[in-house]
């Protein structure tokens, strides 16, 4: 009976969003007042009936409804609480009824939380973000339905995937989604602005804070996912360039380049087409990212069973949307011209070529990440490794690194040559020196290792002078209150930019990495550190069998002393094994042990062991630039200016009707 | 023409020229890290390049799996049914490795038509087939 509720209700959802995504708008271009006034209503009441649908699968799992075939395939009376919970979307039709959620939460954000926004302009974005809204129902539904019976029920399940069973990737996807999804309301505002053709600067502080918000949930989701694949997956990496990897990285960099050119709008007026634009890419690589992921054209762990009828519907959805979008914003798009000029050395124009590197940056992972599936449809094999994209990546981002240092201390509109020359040339000698320092302290000389720590230490010092002359020879508390949250938003950005480059830098470069042959007893050195096996014992746990290996280490001036214990499980249910590798770690290093497969009756194992310092600050970095995400989105001028626009508006409403 | 244009020219000309060198950039490191696949009969005939990485992908045959020696280099036969490859590899084989499994390889041959593995892949689900095997195995599976 559940199930059929939730199936009901979804069928509910999708009629409210077709009247939300038609009713709404129709109302806006006619100026019918009740009709406008009926898009916040129908975006709470499809978030109402999406959330019935979402309860039902969860309690389907929670009470082990094998009648249920999704149930059935991904659930077992052995699988404990929380993985029944995030078991919903451990797999296709339960992580798109997700997206779903996601996507109506958010749609119940903007009908909530957006006071200072005008109600027909709020009707137009509610409208926009119920097609998405039924796009994806239609999808559920047609070609998805996580409610499908199972007669006869089965007995037992047939278990949740072992690389799921894990605290990091239950919490992964949630956030994912809330990243992508949350792009499109930044979609929709730029669709409704340019649907009603006022475009003036005024959507671009709209659509900040949500593009802000949107961001840090794809920031720390990503995080999340390469944090798990580095302790989970055995191999001891943290990012692969995996295309499902890619697909949500291509988004999180339309992203960071849409809430810089987000502030020149705000700020100055203009790139408003740019703006419109980048906020229609982010959105479409998001939805892209979805198409790859489900359409079953990659095998990858993230890929789920797949049957081309929903590849082909996704595809076309993409194209509905993005050709859509495109469309309109072709029509529309001469309404943008903004007077103002731009020039290359101001703040503006730092902004601009950010953008323009970023941009870069996500067509070469997109040209690697799509190439191999041209070639496949036209009967070739390849595959596009790392190399290319470590390449790419690098070469385009360091620029970015200067970059920022100049941003923050460039004037708006326009600078002068030796007026940042004379503030920049000091810090600039000062960092190649404290750069040449530390990275001569390494244990070996690396160009690269140089320009990473020159890179990180010169976004560090230029964000210290930028709080200097903030600062500097005024009251410390009235600055303290006046300065906004979005420029300790920005600082925290770059500061986590600046964490991340050194993580990144010195992991790729120190690693030490060593596959062995280890009986009980055996003891091997690596980065100082003595590693000793003292063989395997076997544990019997909930629904696996572990082989638990044991090991001491000690480094070898004997201060540091502890013991690790790699796993090898094998899951019952599926007779799944699954690497669990023992981490030790620290802020400046890692020290990591897997175990490969037995070698001989002697006891002996193949064993990984890593050594890998400074890992920690990648997953650091994302956080600090989480956290600064969330001060900018935190910042008062976004009310204080609703509340100012709202009374604006108000009159505005009154003269229309 | 004015100044400003002047400027705003240089501006667009700086972009469009970083955008083509990026491109430029990204064509030539793409044809250099390009990985071709091959099936164990197309190195048999001969196809694969000897002197270039590339992948190979197949079903490690039933008891063709062996360690000789004491360290970790495992030795094993892949096939895609028509003929089979000696593959070698030392290291850690991934958790899904198994006799009977797809699994595709990345490395070269040696000189005597052996396949020196850096890297092997099974992916993480017990049905999944590398999908160039899939394709080869495309009749048989719609049988079933």
């Amino acid at each position: 009976m559940i199930p059929e509720i939730g199936q009901f209700a979804l069928i509910v959802a999708l009629c409210i969003a077709v009247i939300q995504a038609l009713v709404p708008l129709a109302g806006a271009s006619f100026g019918i007042q009740r009709w406008v006034a009926l898009a916040v209503p129908a975006a709470l009441a499809q978030l109402l009936f999406v959330g019935i649908a979402y309860g039902c699968l969860t309690w389907a799992f929670l009470s082990h409804d094998f009648s249920v075939l999704y149930v059935a395939q991904h659930s077992n009376t052995k699988l404990p609480l929380i993985y029944r919970i995030s078991g919903v979307w451990g797999s296709h039709e339960g992580s798109l009824l997700l997206w779903t959620l996601v996507l109506a939460l958010w749609s119940g954000a903007v009908a909530l939380f957006t006071p200072g926004v005008p109600r027909v302009m709020r009707a137009r974005v509610l409208a926009v973000l119920g097609m998405v809204s039924c796009g994806f129902l239609l999808f559920v539904i047609g070609t998805s339905n996580p409610f499908e019976r199972l007669l006869p029920a089965a007995a037992e399940g047939s278990d949740l995937n072992p690389l799921l069973q894990d605290i990091g990737l239950a919490i992964h996807p949630p956030l994912l989604y809330f990243g992508y999804v949350g792009f499109s309301v930044a979609f929709a505002f730029s669709i409704a602005a340019l649907i009603s053709g006022q475009v003036d600067s005024a959507w671009a502080r709209w659509a900040r804070p949500w593009t802000n918000i949107a961001w840090l949930f794809l920031t720390l989701g990503i995080a999340l996912g390469s944090w798990w694949a580095y302790y989970e997956l055995g191999w001891g990496g943290w990012w692969f360039w995996d295309p499902v990897e890619n697909a949500s990285f291509m988004p999180w960099l339309i992203g960071t380049a849409l809430m810089h050119s987000l502030a020149i709008t705000e700020k100055r007026g203009t790139f408003k087409a740019w703006t419109a634009l980048l906020s229609i890419f982010a959105f479409s690589l998001s939805l892209l990212g979805t198409f790859l992921v489900r359409s079953g054209v990659l095998t990858s762990v993230h890929a789920f069973a797949s049957d081309p009828s929903r590849g082909k519907y996704i595809l076309g959805f993409l194209a509905v949307v993005v050709g859509g979008s495109l469309a309109l914003y072709a029509w529309r798009a001469p309404l943008l011209r903004s007077a103002a000029q731009t020039r290359l050395l101001s703040r503006d124009g730092t902004l601009l070529l950010n953008n323009a590197f970023l941009s870069v940056v996500t067509g070469a992972i997109l040209l690697g990440t799509l190439y191999p599936i041209a070639i496949d449809a036209m009967g070739g094999k390849i595959s596009v490794g790392p190399p290319y994209f470590n390449l790419m990546f690098i070469s385009l981002t360091a620029p970015l690194g200067v970059l920022i240092g100049i941003g923050m201390l460039i004037r708006w509109k326009q600078d002068s040559l030796q007026r940042l020359f004379d503030q920049l040339k000091v810090p600039a000698l000062l960092v190649v020196a404290l750069a040449l320092a530390l990275s001569l302290a390494l244990p070996q000389w690396l160009w690269g290792a140089f320009l990473g720590i020159a890179m990180a230490l010169w976004i560090s010092v230029t964000a210290v002078i930028t709080i200097h002359r903030r600062f500097h020879n005024r009251a410390l508390l009235s600055t303290l209150r006046s300065t906004p949250a979005g420029f300790y938003g920005m600082l925290l950005g770059h500061l986590g930019i600046a964490v991340f480059i050194i993580g990144i830098t010195l992991t790729s470069l120190y690693t030490q990495e060593k596959d062995l042959r280890m009986a009980p007893g055996d003891s091997y050195t690596v980065a100082g550190y003595e590693f000793t096996f003292r063989g395997v014992r076997k544990f019997n746990i909930e629904n696996y069998v572990a082989t638990r290996g044991s090991f001491s280490v000690r480094s070898s001036d004997g201060g540091f002393q502890t013991d690790l214990f790699p796993e090898k499980r094998i899951y019952l249910v599926r007779n799944n094994p699954m690497t669990e590798a023992a981490i030790d770690a620290g802020l400046t290093r890692d020290l990591f042990i897997a175990l490969g497969e037995p070698l001989d009756e002697q006891g002996a194992w193949a064993v990984r062991i890593y050594y890998k310092p400074f890992i920690r600050w990648i997953w650091l970095g994302a956080i600090i630039m989480a956290i600064g995400g969330l001060f900018a989105a935190s910042d008062r001028r976004y009310r204080s200016l609703s509340r100012r626009r709202a009374r604006v508006s108000q009159d505005a409403a009154r003269q229309v009707s | 023409m004015t100044p400003a244009r002047k400027k705003r020219l240089a501006l667009i000309l700086l972009m469009v020229g970083g955008v083509a060198t990026g491109v430029g950039f990204a064509l030539k490191s793409l044809d250099q890290n390009i990985m071709f696949f091959f099936s164990p009969s197309e190195v048999i005939s001969g196809k694969a390049p000897t002197d270039k990485l590339f992948r190979m992908g197949g079903m490690v045959v039933e008891g063709s799996v062996h360690r000789p020696g004491d360290g970790l280099t495992v030795e094993f036969d892949l096939t895609d049914n028509e003929h089979s490859v000696i593959v070698k590899y030392t290291g850690i084989l991934p958790d899904l490795f198994r006799e009977g499994q797809g699994i595709i390889a990345n490395g070269k041959l040696n000189a005597s038509g052996e396949f020196i593995a850096e890297e092997v892949l099974a992916k993480h689900d017990e049905n999944y087939m590398p999908p160039e095997l899939a394709d080869m195995h495309d009749g048989k599976e719609s049988a079933q």
